[in-house]
């Protein structure tokens, strides 16, 4: 532990937080210095967000002080805690996608002039602001919905920094960013951190961790484990406080080239309003690593196999048989699973719980033959397999943890034995535990005959998991790389600096 | 699954969960206790099996509104299908013993068919059910006037009546048991059952998602058509049930679709669906009817029963209604 700075922006003294009588945290002591990057890392349902939601104003603790800029506070609402001048960048975007940057910067506290309000003013109060974190080329007259994910992340920022935030809470704030667009948000941080401004950073990905942090508090079970100066640290050290033992930074074995089967699965020239050209095998007992930009067509690539934007043109066959997957339904009857990278919007059904939430597609789409006796023992050991955390299974999906409702949604795919699975960002937002738990369910699904499509933005899980990569731009296919390729190719290919030999 | 610790069994007990039923089962017995410090004798055999009977139609067509609700939709067409079936009934018929059950199939067939329009309009056209309901209403009020011209024709056969109007007669304890209240048991047994069913089980995961649902393999518009289907079918059942007991007229229906959903949204079902319990929408249809006869108890008049209506749908909502600032 090291010794606290001499003035803290924010100190947390003993703050406990419980549920309906279940315990999320528990006498968390927390300072952030004022231009100090403090990291928050832990498993999935350490409370990281909860204790993220406590000091932004959401979540009224049961216990412990908070003491801001000097003066204890208790905030009772996040408006509350905004005008005292904490910002906070949520896992999930609250934009108001119809409206522009500059209305969505001002939403709650427009400038007024004559009683309408002063677009003008706006527009140019949000161009300064923009301009102050460096990010000029925004336009600030756009529309949210046309912004890509990482300009939307500069807008929630601008959003805070528009309320004089002198703190600043990121939970998971690159979650939805590709590698490339991370690059921006450092820049970002970083002329924060030169403002003053302090910065309570959660990621479950540690190189970003290492990158910008000063110091690195970590959660385990809602207790915290430790504090820690990130110089004297390594990855090794914070893992096992993360997990409480030694985890292999290793990846599965790849596939024996000598063990694939025949081809699973075949696209020949492919195509529909966003893709072109597409020609792809997909071999059982593989891993096939999809790499590219956001909106390069990766994400349209599983879509159109899954039969929920079809293929237009081109010919499709399963097993050597020719089929149109022409809706989920019929992909998923045909023994196709696909992961959507969006998980609040399409992935889960927010009021159900968890049970309700696992059984979904094999209600939906399988007769029940074998019996509901034999389903529901059969879905508990999923869930149990891929370790969900959760208060029992008859809780609400919604109050699960991210990664926890995403492992939730691996168990109802896993229940129907699929022969093909596109995973769309699996990993996004889980723990390192669980990161290396799916990557060996991934691979211990290929090694059982099932042919893999695995999508992610982060490189060295698409290097480390893949036995072969191909990489979109603009709706094709811009080429092939074989296992073992560097991370440079990757991008390469993407950005299209190079045409590599499909 | 780990389960992290859970909360300790009282706790549990007492936990609202939304679309629980702890809200409604505790106004049930408040209003239970309100009519026997009013009314003890309510609670006599005969009075209170007699005011089940009379319940069953605004229980059963609050089941079947659950569905529909339940999956994100609104039913507005029921009251005039009631109406429409009855009238319809009554000139089929036309006092002819012989022709009761052909009928009775044929108003089963009928309502069927009115939510099959329903759905498949509202899902296929995509129009908003509010809409294409409201539409239904007025295409069948206008109808069994014109078809009637104005008067309705015809009589119902004692047979027909029987349904709505006839008890089993020396019941030990209960004394007579009206046959509506069997006809409600068993249609509300069947209610649960496929609530519980898969297809009830994902038709609140459409309400709550729809993509998600549907890239999980459910076909959306089949089922929410299906939910159309059986609140139509509903509705036949209670036309059978009121016309025996009230008799032919243009008003037999009258209001009965804004009952239902008070009654479901008073049972704790979210409008806009993915929660909710059919359970719930049944007793939520009892509460509706018992506080409609302790309004009575206490002389109110019942003019005020839409005013109150209106104030519980709005109430429901406001309370259940996710507040902005706990974002
Ligand atoms: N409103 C709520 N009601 C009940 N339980 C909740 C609520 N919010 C969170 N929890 C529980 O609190 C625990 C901590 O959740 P939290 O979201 O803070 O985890 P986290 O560390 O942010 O995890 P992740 O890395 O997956 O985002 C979880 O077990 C979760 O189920
Ligand atoms: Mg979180």
């Amino acid at each position: 532990m090291s010794d606290p700075p001499p003035v803290p922006l924010l100190a947390l003294r003993g703050i406990g937080k419980a549920f309906l009588g279940v315990r999320v945290l528990d006498g968390i002591d927390l300072d952030v210095a004022p231009g100090e990057v403090h990291a928050v890392v832990g498993e999935n349902g350490a409370g990281k967000s909860t204790l993220m939601k406590i000091i932004s104003g959401v979540h009224v603790p049961d216990g412990g002080s908070i003491e801001f800029a000097g003066e204890p506070r208790a905030f009772r609402g996040p408006r509350d805690a905004q005008r005292a001048g904490i910002g906070m960048i949520h896992q999930e975007f609250t934009l108001l996608p119809e409206r522009t940057v500059a209305e969505n910067v001002h939403l709650g506290h427009e400038p007024v002039r004559r009683g309408l309000v002063d677009r003008r003013q706006m527009l140019h109060h949000t161009r300064q602001l923009l301009a102050s974190i460096g990010e000029s080329a925004l336009p600030a007259d756009a529309r949210v919905s046309r912004l890509g994910i990482a300009q939307q992340q500069v807008v929630e920022i601008a959003k805070a920094l528009a309320l004089d935030a002198r703190l600043l809470i990121m939970d998971e704030p690159t979650a939805a960013l590709a590698d490339h667009e991370v690059e921006l948000l450092y820049g970002l941080v970083r002329r924060l951190q030169q403002r003053g401004i302090g910065l309570l950073y959660v990621s479950h990905r540690l190189t970003e961790v290492f990158d910008l942090s000063d110091r690195i508090t970590v959660l385990k079970d809602g207790r915290r484990m430790t504090t820690l100066r990130t110089a004297d640290t390594t990855a090794d050290e914070l893992v096992r406080h993360m997990v409480g033992r030694e985890l292999s930074s290793y990846y599965p074995d790849r596939a024996d080239p000598a063990d694939l089967g025949p081809a699973r699965l075949t696209v020949r020239g492919g195509g529909n309003r966003k893709l072109r050209d597409v020609d792809l095998e997909l071999r059982g007992g593989e891993v096939l690593g999809v790499g590219g930009l956001q909106g390069s067509g990766r994400s349209a690539l599983a879509r159109a196999v899954f039969g929920a934007a079809p293929f237009t043109t081109g010919e499709v066959t399963l097993d050597g048989v020719p089929v149109r997957l022409r809706s989920p339904r019929a992909a998923i009857r045909a023994g196709v699973a696909y992961v959507t990278e969006d998980r609040k919007g399409e992935g889960i059904v927010a009021r159900q719980s968890v049970l309700d939430n696992a059984l979904l597609a094999s209600r939906a789409a399988v007769a029940a033959r074998s019996g509901r006796a034999a389903r529901a023992t059969r879905i508990r050991e999923l869930l149990a397999a891929v370790r969900v955390r959760a208060a029992g299974d008859d809780q609400e999906i919604r109050f699960l943890s991210g990664g926890n409702q995403q492992k939730v949604v691996l168990a109802r795919w896993l229940m129907l034995s699929p022969r093909i699975l596109l995973f769309d960002e699996p990993t996004r937002g889980i723990d390192v535990g669980a990161k290396s738990a799916i990557h060996d369910l991934v691979r211990r699904l290929a090694r059982d005959g099932a042919a893999v499509l695995m999508i992610s933005s982060e490189l060295p899980e698409l290097l480390g998991m893949s036995d072969r990569i191909i990489v979109m731009r603009d709706g094709r296919i811009a080429g092939e790389l074989p296992a073992g390729t560097t991370e440079k190719d990757v991008v390469a290919l993407a950005v299209g600096s190079v045409e590599a030999a499909a | 699954m780990q389960t992290v610790q859970r909360p300790p069994l009282p706790l549990r007990l007492l936990r609202v969960r939304p679309g629980g039923l702890v809200p409604i089962i505790a106004l049930l017995a408040v209003l239970l206790i309100l009519v026997a410090v009013r009314q003890p004798d309510f609670f006599a055999p005969p009075s209170l099996m007699s005011f089940l009977g009379r319940s069953a139609p605004i229980i059963l067509l609050a089941a079947g509104q659950y569905f529909v609700i339940v999956s994100g939709e609104f039913d507005l067409s029921v009251g005039a299908l009631v109406t429409a079936q009855v009238v319809v009934a009554a000139r089929l018929i036309d006092s002819e013993p012989a022709h009761t059950w052909p009928v009775v199939l044929l108003l089963l067939g009928f309502g069927a068919l009115v939510g099959l329009v329903n759905g498949l309009i509202t899902t296929r056209l995509r129009v908003p059910s509010f809409i294409t309901t409201l539409g239904m209403l007025l295409i069948l009020l206008g109808a069994v006037y014109l078809w009637s011209d104005g008067a309705p024709k015809g009589g119902l056969s004692d047979e027909f009546r029987r349904f709505g109007r006839w008890a089993f007669e020396d019941v030990p304890v209960l004394g007579r048991v009206p046959y509506a209240l069997i006809v409600l048991l068993a249609f509300a047994a069947l209610a649960v059952l496929v609530a519980r069913s898969d297809f009830g089980r994902t038709l609140i995961a459409v309400g709550d998602n729809p993509r998600t649902a549907e890239l999980s393999g459910v076909r959306v518009w089949r089922h929410r058509t299906i939910a159309f289907v059986l609140s139509g079918v509903a509705a036949a059942v209670a036309a059978i049930l009121i016309g025996g007991y009230s008799g032919v007229s243009f008003q037999a229906g009258a209001g009965l679709e804004f009952g239902a959903i008070t009654a479901v949204v008073l049972g704790g079902v979210a409008l806009g669906g993915g929660r909710g319990s059919v359970v719930g929408a049944m007793l939520g249809a009892l509460s509706l009817e018992l506080l409609f006869a302790l309004m009575n108890f206490y002389g109110v008049s019942g003019a005020l029963r839409s005013t109150v209506q209106g104030a519980i749908i709005l109430l429901a909502v406001a309370v259940s209604a996710p507040r902005s600032s706990s974002r």
